[in-house]
């Protein structure tokens, strides 16, 4: 009885479906001559920015950007809340195994290279591809080497909450600014620079090492909790 | 032509890894091919031109997601016909 129920909500799934998508075709040229001229356009002649999908996710849909962290920090803090209760007390974790010196003295040595390279890749999100969401899992991933290689090693949860708060307000206040500046949310309000500087294209670089050390608090703290789960 | 050669031989790679991944009985070789699928993925997203795409893909598929899996098979169990009845594996999960 289940078996035919979910065939027939599928079968209905995939009528509406392939009806939506048989009306898609129809707008074809609509679509050719869409939006993606004005934002090819409008990226280098107003904004300023060597990076055409950089000014597209932060400034032109930066809302979306906007919903996309949310949905981030809500899986995170649902795996924290989930795992609350089974957590090991302040400073015991369990070790996937011991790991040897070489793996200790060779993550040491690369940490700071891996926080580098993150802080590069969000830094410079509007020149050269990547951006704030690369770089925070850049930065994770180098922590995520240090707590694999030494045991004892940690990290201040309320740092890190600190941050992602911090990271979070910052970036609805400056797209609040935009509108209260006379235009939409996150609308450009300060100036451009000239094009291929470090310091152009208005709060695009701002918005982006925001969403950087959003993303890289929000994902070194589920790395930290999952690691830090109890065994039965 | 030989961009050609190379996107077959990476696609290839990639069916190869997955095919494995879904035949391996031990869970953790399941998982490091998975994890070699991201890989060859993110190559394939730098060569077709979308960097930023391939930068998340190295760092999320490669590095996070095979952790977090491989975190997940040390607190359960490591090979799939350890446990037979659904029963045996809600007492090891718990």
């Amino acid at each position: 009885m289940k078996k035919v129920i979910v065939l027939l909500l599928l079968a209905v799934t995939g009528y509406y479906l392939v009806i939506s998508f048989m009306d898609l075709g129809k707008y074809g040229p609509v679509v050719e001559t869409g939006v993606k001229d004005f934002y090819l356009e409008k990226t280098v002649s107003e904004l300023h920015v060597a990076n055409t999908i950089t000014s597209i996710i932060v400034s032109f849909r930066g809302f979306d950007t906007l919903g996309e962290v949310t949905v981030l920090f809500l899986a995170a803090t649902a795996l924290g809340g989930i795992l609350y209760k089974r957590r090991h007390d302040v400073g015991g974790r369990s070790v996937l195994f011991p790991s040897s010196s070489i793996v200790k003295s060779g993550s040491k040595l690369l940490f700071p290279a891996i926080i580098l390279l993150g802080a590069y890749v969000f830094i410079h999100g509007h020149l050269s591809p990547g951006g704030g969401f690369q770089g925070g899992a850049i930065i994770a991933t180098g922590f995520l080497l240090m707590l694999l290689a030494y045991d004892n090693f940690s990290v201040s949860h309320n740092v890190l909450s600190f941050i992602e708060s911090f990271a979070g307000i910052f970036f609805v206040l400056f797209g609040l600014a935009g509108m209260m500046m006379g235009g939409t949310f996150l609308e450009n309000f300060m100036p451009v620079g000239k094009l291929n500087d470090l310091f152009s294209g208005g709060i695009i670089p701002i918005i982006y090492i925001l969403v950087g050390l959003k993303v890289a608090a929000e994902l070194t703290g589920l790395i930290y909790t999952v690691l830090h789960e109890k065994e039965n | 032509m030989a961009f050609v050669i190379l996107m077959f031989f990476l696609i290839a790679l990639m069916i190869g890894a997955a095919i494995y991944a879904i035949v391996q009985k031990d869970l953790l070789y399941a998982v490091i091919a998975t994890g070699v699928i991201s890989l060859i993925l993110s190559a394939l997203f730098f060569l077709l031109q979308a960097p930023d795409v391939a930068l998340t893909e190295a760092a999320i598929g490669v590095a996070l997601t095979t952790i977090i899996f491989i975190i997940t098979i040390r607190n359960t169990v490591r090979n799939e016909d350890e446990f037979k009845d659904k029963d045996d594996i809600k007492s090891a999960v718990k």
